[in-house]
């Protein structure tokens, strides 16, 4: 460990506090204030784009036409990217005449981008057209951003609106949301982005793979593509999916540690800026500030955390007898332990996914650290719009907790927490250790699931626990050494990501459309006040301890036991 | 429902089209006119102005005459169409003894080498194809190198420190040398090395 790696770290989180004001006032005036930004630019292209869609501005839905036109929307999603994948073969922009991708891959790819997951059980370069990265892949890490963005907006105006004297029951517009988000938000900051990437060096063409002969004369082939386009997007919407297999590390995709901090900075902006966006709509930023400081304590403990395991040297190779600055199979020279172990972080605390080192050769609790801030359930800034959502739910909880110790019934900005919502809340917490442990459990004793590790011993299990916690977390990245490309994994995964997905956004919408209605009661001498350092304590516990009690028996097994067995000496 | 269903088919065209298609095309345009070199993936000339691969992708180097860069797990090496890491977890066995494997090899090559193997030069990068290494491994391979060229070490040493890039702003990243320009650089300064094979 050193100086430098620190300040990278504090560098890194000093510019996402110095956004997150900004970037929550520029949201909030985006979906909430009736007028977005650059009415006279903007403004005629939004009303073109939903007339061409159909839509009518004005007409606000409820919680279950919001749910609706979501699972409609993502449903043509889904059928769209597996058509391109299976028709690459007879579409153009495929000048490697790349042959059409097969069912299982093809379905596991289509619920991964429609997901905002970006699991990738294939290597981008060696398997997909530009037609399917452009017109499949990027395209979704437009729209599931966008839709996730829309899903936590709903449920904040589920908590702050407030019931007319007719009783106001609609959550925004589905369809508004997206195509709002999209103009205003996604597409103009990645259009920049994308610039600057290529500025630096990432590539941007539609030419067919290049072949050199070397300095000493061997054949090598260079993979091309529009990359930088999906970069940006793949940052910004918390996406996490690599044009190329080796996603963030590789030099065509993160050429200099400035663009790797640049995209550092573009997984958490969006998030954090919600939590803003959050404080506003509840009418006292304080509320959003509340959060944000959860997460940051959150976030800032595993960062140290991974740091400080990364820059261990490996004990398995000290009999190599090599001089080891800390840990680095698995990472580029440009980034070196700290920002590796900085990205590891960043990536799965917000659900994005794309990686700069391979998380599948980290020490044992370097790689501990990533698998946990997925299981406490990708609220630490979380993915676009599912950070916020997520931390809501926990929220709802810590409040009815609070409300159990002083003996009230609870309420969170004046609206009581009563058995309808508590029960939605308590879906939404259960399945997702249900579908990762179950799953990961019949992985664990099949052939089919232990046939595909790379990695024996406690290693192998941490292989398997990784894959279903990132694909129904809706992360992404992976202990890559796993050969994921079967039958089993790809259909495995494929509904462990739409599971993770849409079986927590349904109890999500519904939790909004229960709190939407309900009338607003002042603050009492029992209410218990969700801003300020006694709720983010209370925050942090409820998430760290639901977490911690589900995951802890099987992260024993897993990189607890091999970081003990490792420092004996042990290889297997 | 139908309607519901309508309306997605409507706004999936729609995002499609902006962002799928007149998004990356845009952006292609724009980046052909204002970056052709980055966007074309930063290749590099010899001084004859033959294309010898890209600044930003390793490849194999095998003359002693020449550095060489950390070793590969992209395809059978240096793969660009392959990228990728071992994946080799902290306990794997296959890791250990590649780490031994390397490391003998390098210290048999290197016999006048300073000190123990810097452990990058035994560690695949994550994507096999990192164009770079810390100013230490580089400066640690200048004896061979020099050796085999039969030049004075200092100068290719002076040559190598000559090309080192420090930290972004002082903090981000790690300081490096490109190996493929730097091996460039070495033949513009000493002309091309003896064509020796070295493993």
């Amino acid at each position: 460990m050193t100086l430098v790696g620190w300040s990278q770290l504090l560098l890194f989180f000093a510019l996402v506090l110095v956004l997150t004001k900004p970037v929550g006032t520029y949201l909030f005036r985006v979906f909430e204030s009736g007028t977005p930004p650059l009415p006279r630019v903007l403004g005629p292209v939004e009303r073109v784009l939903l007339r061409l869609c159909g839509v009518n501005r004005e007409q606000e839905q409820t919680w279950g036409q919001y749910t609706a036109s979501l699972l409609a929307f993502s449903l043509f999603s889904v059928l769209g990217v597996y058509a391109l994948q299976r028709l690459q073969h007879v579409l153009p922009f495929n000048p490697q005449g790349l042959p059409a991708v097969g069912p299982e891959l093809a379905f596991n790819t289509a619920a991964s981008f429609t997901s905002n997951t970006n699991w990738q059980s294939y290597g981008g370069e060696s398997t997909m057209s530009y037609a399917t990265q452009m017109w499949g892949l990027t395209w979704q890490n437009f729209a599931s951003a966008a839709a996730g963005l829309g899903v936590a907006l709903a449920l904040a105006r589920g908590l702050t609106r407030r019931a007319g004297p007719e009783g106001r029951e609609t959550l925004g517009s589905f369809w508004v949301d997206l195509v709002r988000g999209t103009l205003y938000v996604f597409l103009p900051l990645s259009f920049v982005v994308a610039l600057f990437f290529v500025s630096q060096g990432v590539l941007q063409n539609l030419a067919p793979y290049h072949g050199v002969s070397t300095l000493e004369g061997a054949k090598q082939t260079l993979a091309f593509g529009p990359v930088a386009s999906q970069e940006a997007i793949k940052m910004l919407g918390t996406n996490g999916g690599g044009f190329f297999n080796a996603n963030s590390a590789h030099p065509f995709e993160n050429p200099t540690p400035l663009t790797n901090l640049v995209q550092l900075l573009l997984i958490f902006v969006l998030p954090a800026g919600l939590t803003y966006t959050y404080g506003k709509m509840t009418g006292d930023t304080k509320q959003g500030w509340a959060l944000f400081a959860a997460m940051s304590i959150l976030f800032l403990v595993g960062a140290a955390a991974s740091y400080a395991a990364e820059a261990q040297p490996n004990p398995a190779l000290a009999s190599a007898s090599v001089a080891q600055a800390g840990n680095l199979e698995g990472k580029e020279t440009r980034f070196g332990v700290a920002a590796s172990a900085l990205f590891a972080t960043v990536t799965t605390d917000a659900s994005c996914g794309a990686v700069n080192s391979m998380h599948d050769s980290f020490t044992a609790l370097g790689g501990l650290v990533p698998l946990v801030n997925m299981q406490l359930g990708e609220v630490i800034f979380g993915g676009v719009g599912a950070g916020l959502y997520g931390i809501l739910v926990m929220a709802v909880l810590a409040v009815f907790i609070a409300g159990l110790m002083v003996g009230r019934t609870p309420e969170f900005l004046g609206k009581k927490i009563e058995a309808r919502e508590m029960k939605l809340a308590m879906l939404y917490v259960l399945i997702f250790p249900l579908v990762i442990l179950g799953l990961s459990a019949v992985g664990a004793v099949t052939p089919q699931g232990t046939s595909s590790l790379n990695n024996a011993g406690p290693h192998g299990l941490s292989e398997i626990l990784y894959a279903f916690t990132s694909g129904v977390a809706n992360n992404g990245s992976a202990f890559a050494g796993l050969n994921a490309n079967t039958p089993f994994w790809n259909i495995g995964l494929g509904l462990a990501m739409l599971a993770g997905r849409f079986l927590m956004m349904v109890p999500v919408l519904a939790l909004a459309g229960s709190l939407v209605g309900k009338k607003a009661v002042a603050p009492g001498p029992g209410t218990f006040p969700t801003e300020g350092a006694l709720f983010t304590g209370l925050l942090v516990s409820v998430v760290v301890i639901v977490g911690a009690l589900t995951f802890f028996p099987v992260l024993s097994l897993g990189p607890i036991v091999e970081h003990f067995l490792g420092a004996a000496g042990k290889v297997y | 429902m139908v309607s519901t269903l309508l309306t997605a088919l409507r706004v999936s065209a729609v995002t499609l089209a902006l962002t799928g298609v007149l998004y990356p095309l845009a952006v292609t345009g724009v980046a052909q006119v204002l970056f052709p070199h980055e966007a074309n993936g930063s290749l590099v000339k010899d001084d004859q102005g033959r294309v010898v691969g890209s600044e930003l992708i390793a490849q194999g180097f095998t003359q002693a005459g020449y550095f060489q860069p950390r070793p590969s797990a992209a395809g059978a090496g240096w793969d660009a169409t392959a990228s990728g890491g071992s994946n080799l977890g902290p306990t794997s066995r296959k890791l250990q003894d590649r780490a031994v494997a390397e490391a003998d090899r390098l210290r048999r090559e290197n016999p006048e080498a300073e000190g123990p193997v810097p452990a990058e030069l035994v560690t695949a990068s994550a994507s096999g194809l990192d164009p770079q290494v810390s100013p230490e491994a580089a400066l640690w391979q200048v004896p061979r190198v020099a050796r085999a060229r039969g030049v004075d070490p200092a100068r290719v040493r002076a040559l190598v420190l000559s090309r080192v890039e420090g930290r972004t702003f002082g903090v981000l990243g790690e300081p490096r040398v490109n190996v493929l320009t730097l091996n460039l650089a070495m033949d513009r300064q000493f002309g091309g090395p003896a064509p020796t094979a070295s493993r």
